[in-house]
């Protein structure tokens, strides 16, 4: 299969290493314009470090990341996010030591012009709760509260790729409902959306379609529908 | 009563010598985790240059019409050039081990240490340099409150500084990148945020403010000496750890407090100015033992 040109995001066999441990082994994928991609996996697959060599954090070693057909494998993570990258990252990553309102507004850090209040009108729009705690220091939020605000910080930068580390995680399930509602809502806005989860029945039930990666390497691919009803899938990460 | 006043005075303006060098130390621990002990000498070479900048432009010999605007000009040129010194060492010195454990930068920044002290000491000599002092030095006010104009020129200087600086961290997006970076790095990095360009800004800032200490002391001493920041330095970084090391107010309150402290024991206690590193170093262990977030150490837990 050649790899459509609709593609936002594409990695062509990707080599991620930590010191002498390598962490991906040749991962290739691509999200096209719109859709929602979940990487479902085990603890330790790798899909975090997929994350991170697409931002800059870790970059790869070998093998290509494009964005829209540019290529940013070793552009500097500082650089990524005016091309349109807004990364929530695993652990939620907030400045905890800050209210609710400086996150945000580093959120919009690179942009410079003046439609910043009207994004967080936005923000405070998908997580109302996040209005009424603007002025808290973040450190001080609920774990819940904290997701909110590192999905409401990365979509600050009006990124037209959203990345998102396991945003469901230890959330109860009201908020993880209120999660998964947001990430439809902006999607539906046009966000193309990357999606990581060790949720695997929620991921795929909101994704378009999905990777499977095992040990740095992606064993399976299809649409969220196949992934659903394969056998393997069905034994590993939904638990069936 | 006059005695206490002018102790009171001595200490307010020592403090703000300790509190200027402090807030470098705070700064530069706060966004990278290192404690620069090349810090201090900074603070001397920054008084160096100031000298340096009287001598070439005749400072001393100026009308007294220009002189406001001599001395303005004077802080911010020295300031300017030891804050590109601080930029430099830690181009040169630090970064390069930003990854490394963390007792190789460590040891680094003493080796810096002395490569700026033997540098001053082949300059400038072992001996005790003269330094003039620009600042008017009559006194206000009356009885015991007789209060010397360099004392509270000195003071208001420092004054100034501090909530210039405490205003820029907090306004500025320069600022706000700076505190993006000390609480954490790869963060800062997805929000777009240079981090070597912050961490350059933060030496930057914390030389400049050393250095106008440097010229404060060497008007107010009207001396200086190659070595003098060694002491200054380890005084200094007490006050910031005493403050909560990484928190700007704490380590202006922590060098008045310091400054005071040294001040009333030299005073009250003869022959307590021999006991000085004694007085200050119990401070240290005191406050690593018993509140090692310091003063206004951060309160808020990380989640
Ligand atoms: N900083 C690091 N240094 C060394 N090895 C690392 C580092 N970060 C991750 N690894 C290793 O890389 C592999 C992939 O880790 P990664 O964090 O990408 O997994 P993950 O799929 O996100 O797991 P989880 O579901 O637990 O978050 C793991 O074997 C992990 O031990
Ligand atoms: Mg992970």
């Amino acid at each position: 299969m050649t790899v459509v040109s609709t593609a936002v995001l594409e990695l062509e066999g990707i080599d991620v290493f930590y010191g002498r441990v390598q962490a991906l082994r040749g991962v290739s994928l691509h999200v096209d314009q719109g859709e929602i991609v979940t990487l479902i996996g085990a603890n330790g697959a790798g899909k975090t470090t997929t994350l991170r060599a697409i931002s800059g954090l870790t970059p790869a070693a070998a093998g290509r990341v494009l964005l829209r057909g540019e290529e940013i494998t070793r552009v500097p993570a500082e650089t990524i996010v005016a091309r349109g990258v807004g990364h929530a990252p695993e652990g939620r990553r907030i400045f905890s030591r800050m209210t609710v309102l400086e996150n945000l507004d580093l959120g919009a850090f690179i942009r410079k012009d003046g439609a910043r209040r009207q994004d967080m009108d936005r923000v405070f729009t998908l997580f109302p709760r996040l209005k009424e705690r603007q002025r808290q220091v973040a450190g001080t939020l609920s774990g819940g509260e904290q997701q909110m605000l590192a999905i409401g910080r990365a979509l600050m930068s009006r990124p037209k790729v959203l990345l998102l580390d396991e945003p469901s995680l230890g959330l109860a399930p009201i908020l993880v409902e209120t999660i998964f509602q947001v990430i439809r809502e902006v999607n539906a806005e046009g966000t193309t959306v990357l999606l990581i989860e060790q949720n695997a029945l929620k991921a795929l039930s909101v994704a378009h379609r999905g990777y499977v990666l095992e040990t740095g390497r992606i064993v399976k691919e299809g649409t969220a529908r196949q992934l659903l009803d394969s056998p393997d899938v069905q034994k590993a990460y939904l638990g069936v | 009563m006059k005695f206490f006043v002018d102790q009171l005075v001595l200490g307010l303006t020592n403090g703000a010598i300790y509190a200027l060098i402090a807030l470098g130390y705070t700064l530069v621990y706060g966004i990278i985790e290192l404690i620069n002990f090349a810090h201090g000498d900074v603070f001397t070479v920054g008084g160096i240059i100031g000298l340096t900048l009287i001598g070439i432009f005749r400072l001393e010999h100026l009308s007294p019409a220009l002189l406001v605007p001599a001395v303005i000009l004077l802080f911010a040129a020295t300031m300017t050039i030891t804050g590109f010194l601080g930029v430099a060492i830690e181009r040169l010195a630090y970064r390069p081990l930003r990854n490394a454990p963390r007792l190789a930068p460590l040891i680094t920044a003493v080796g810096v240490s002395f490569v700026l002290e033997g540098i001053l000491f082949m300059v400038k000599g072992a001996n005790q340099i003269s330094y003039p002092n620009l600042l008017p030095s009559g006194k206000i006010g009356g009885g015991a409150f007789e209060i010397g104009i360099t004392n509270l020129i000195i003071i208001i200087i420092a004054l100034v500084l501090m909530v210039g600086l405490h205003q820029f961290i907090q306004r500025t997006r320069i600022g706000r990148a700076m505190r993006a970076t000390a609480q954490d790095r790869d963060a800062a990095r997805l929000m777009g945020i240079d981090i070597n360009r912050t961490i350059a800004i933060t030496f930057f800032i914390g030389s400049a403010l050393a250095a106008a200490g440097g010229i404060i002391f060497g008007f107010y001493y009207q001396s200086i000496v190659f070595d003098q920041g060694f002491e200054a330095g380890l005084f200094a970084f007490t006050a910031a750890v005493f403050g909560g090391i990484g928190n700007v107010i704490g380590a202006s309150l922590g060098g008045f407090v310091i400054g005071l402290i040294l001040t009333f024991v030299a005073g009250y206690w003869s022959g307590g100015l021999q006991w000085a590193s004694v007085v200050v170093f119990s401070i240290l262990i005191l406050t690593l033992v018993f509140r090692p977030t310091g003063l206004l150490g951060m309160r808020v837990a990380e989640r």
